[in-house]
């Protein structure tokens, strides 16, 4: 039970220290550091990999963007189970629902409290 | 001798007055604000967006160099004057306000010399007693245009400079004594170098900026121990330092004489990085510390390279690499 | 000036990114984001009828409402800063492009502005999450249709 908290954190961060990579030695901006792994995580779950490092580090997995595209791929993949190829169009959304409504919302809430600011 | 981009005021046009103001966090943070005429505790000076407080930043500029010639900003023949934001609205609401004969201008950063040079071309002909040049920028609203939200979290390196909020203007009348005398200027050669990174404009501008000045000296055959002070516009700590390093490869003498505006602009503060940068940074820093020291006689002949980079995030995002340029005035006091 | 031998001075004096410092804030404020993302599942977990898989979606929404928190109030920028890819990596990065976006625009109208511009930084993660999930499942269900592999 414990585990779960040293291996979230690890695997998160090393997560991080990729993208860190990418951007400081590769010298991609954040836009496409982010798209690369959103694409890298929605390979690894057609590959089956994805699911296996949630379980083993559990949020470490599932909050890093890389889990976006696992997400989309693994409601496609269980739609398509389901009812055959036209399930890849229809259940692309289906798990991964929270992340965008939530910054959706969350968004269109900031913007009617908050100002921007040039503070540094 | 080559002569291309040179110029000579005869006639002696002076700076007859300045203005400029500073916004709340230059005020804190910036050793030029204590020169500065006027600064506001909001970064919009009050108004509702910022590029209204922009717009407010650059009026009240005109309006304190006019009031300190007893006159009001209407009183002034020809406005020249630009910022960064999309088509230069700031600058063009102001001179709305103002109400005077008005033409934009824009060579980025360097606004603040090219409207000077302009300015003091326009008082050569004899076809004006009073025109008003200057350049301002507003953090908030380049930094929305040129970079990303305000609020968005992105890790900026050593090279990254701060766009400063400020405006400086001066007015330019014919030759009057005991004021500083525009006597020459050099127009830049549109320089690049192949640099594409939009954080590291300092680095991009460097080579504008030694060109046009060893172009102005070549040209107006000078030499580096004439002036008091050589002064650059927003190249930064970096691209100081690669100017300098350039000069020091045509063996000109880097010594002390030399400072850059940008590097200098929020003194010893690490958060800022690189320094400051935007039109209003030359701008203000010319027209305020250095036009002082000018009229009070610490400095009696000043070179100014304002430098810019002539890039739009369009262009960036085309994969175009960033063209600079770089233009000299020379004030003298007698 | 000759382009090559000035971009190797710029080089020269430009100084390099620090990566090692940079590597490590990442891994430290990264991990730290997805510690406190277990610390709100175990909340979900404990207080509501979720598992350790579906608390995955009440956690995600609730990160991105403190990272509207630390965007409206200016912090976020300034753990961006310190982190790098630590704070952009995680789906509060993700709020944040989003939120700050939508702050941004509000000066141009909750519908051009706001409704507008919300997804010009983010935008591109959900392009390319979505095409290549889209590529990665068409290619999986034809094999599994071909009966190379199987589910």
């Amino acid at each position: 039970m414990l585990s779960i908290y040293i291996t979230s954190f690890i695997v998160g961060g090393l997560i991080c220290v990729i993208g860190q990579l990418m951007m400081d030695v590769g010298k991609l901006t954040p836009a496409h550091t982010l798209c690369t792994l959103v694409v890298v995580g929605s390979i690894m779950d057609g590959f089956g990999l994805y699911e296996p490092l949630i379980d083993f580090a559990g949020t470490g997995a599932t909050i890093p963007i890389t889990s976006f595209g696992n997400a989309l791929t693994h409601g496609a993949l269980a739609e398509a189970e389901k009812h055959g190829i036209i399930g890849v169009l229809t259940g692309m959304f289906e798990v991964t629902s929270s992340g965008i409504s939530a910054a959706i919302i969350f968004g269109f809430i900031a913007s009617l409290i908050f100002k921007s600011k040039g503070t540094i | 001798m080559n002569k291309r981009g040179l110029l000579t005021f005869a006639s002696k046009p002076v700076i007859a007055s300045t203005g400029v103001t500073v916004g709340p966090l230059e005020m804190k943070k910036s050793p030029f604000s204590k020169y500065a005429d006027k600064n506001y505790d909001d970064e919009r000076c009050g108004l509702k967006t910022n590029e209204q407080g922009h717009a407010k930043m650059m009026e009240d500029a005109c309006m304190i160099a006019m009031s300190k010639l007893d006159k009001t900003p209407a009183d002034a023949e020809f406005v020249l004057m630009g910022d960064l934001v999309n088509e230069m609205t700031p600058s063009n609401f102001a001179a709305s306000t103002i109400g005077v004969p008005y033409i934009g201008m824009f060579s980025a950063c360097a606004t603040s010399v090219s409207s000077l040079l302009m300015a003091a071309l326009l008082t050569e002909s004899g076809m004006a007693e009073l025109v008003v040049a200057g350049s301002s920028s507003q953090h908030n609203s380049i930094e929305r245009q040129f970079r990303y939200p305000l609020q968005y979290g992105s890790q900026k390196g050593a090279t990254a400079q701060w766009t400063a909020s400020a405006a400086g203007v001066a007015t330019i009348i014919p030759y009057i004594e005991g004021a500083p005398i525009i006597t020459c200027g050099t127009i830049g050669i549109v320089t690049d170098l192949g640099l594409t990174d939009p954080l590291n404009m300092g680095a991009a501008m460097a080579p504008a900026a030694a060109d046009t000045f060893k172009r102005h000296l070549e040209g107006h055959g000078s030499t580096v121990e004439d002036y008091d002070l050589i002064m650059t516009g927003d190249l930064g700590k970096i691209g100081f330092e690669l100017f300098k390093t350039l000069l020091d490869r045509w063996e000109f003498d880097v010594s002390s004489t030399f400072r850059d505006a940008g590097a200098e602009y929020y003194g010893k503060h690490p958060e800022f990085l690189a320094g400051a940068s935007g039109s209003g940074c030359s701008a203000s820093a010319y027209f305020s510390e250095v036009y002082d020291k000018l009229l009070s006689g610490v400095y009696k002949r000043v070179l100014l390279i304002a430098t810019g980079s002539l890039m739009s995030p369009l262009s960036y995002q085309q994969g175009e690499t960033i063209p600079c340029i770089a233009h000299a005035v020379e004030i003298q006091m007698k | 000036m000759d382009e090559k031998k000035y971009q190797q001075l710029e080089q020269q004096i430009t100084p390099k990114p620090k990566y090692v410092k940079n590597c490590v804030a990442a891994f430290l404020v990264g991990g730290l984001i997805c510690l406190i993302g277990q610390f709100v599942a175990l909340f979900y977990i404990s207080f509501f009828d979720f598992t350790e898989r579906t608390a995955s979606n009440p956690t995600v929404a609730t990160m991105i409402f403190i990272s509207m928190l630390l965007t409206g109030f200016g912090y976020y920028k300034k753990i961006a800063q310190v982190g790098g890819a630590g704070s952009a990596v995680p789906i509060t990065g993700f709020g944040n492009a989003m939120i700050s976006t939508a702050i941004e625009h509000k000066s141009e109208g909750y519908v051009l502005g706001v409704g507008g511009n919300m997804f010009k930084l983010a935008g591109s993660v959900i392009v390319y999450g979505v095409f290549s999930a889209f590529v990665v499942a068409l290619i999986k269900t034809i094999l599994v249709g071909l009966g190379v592999v199987s589910w």
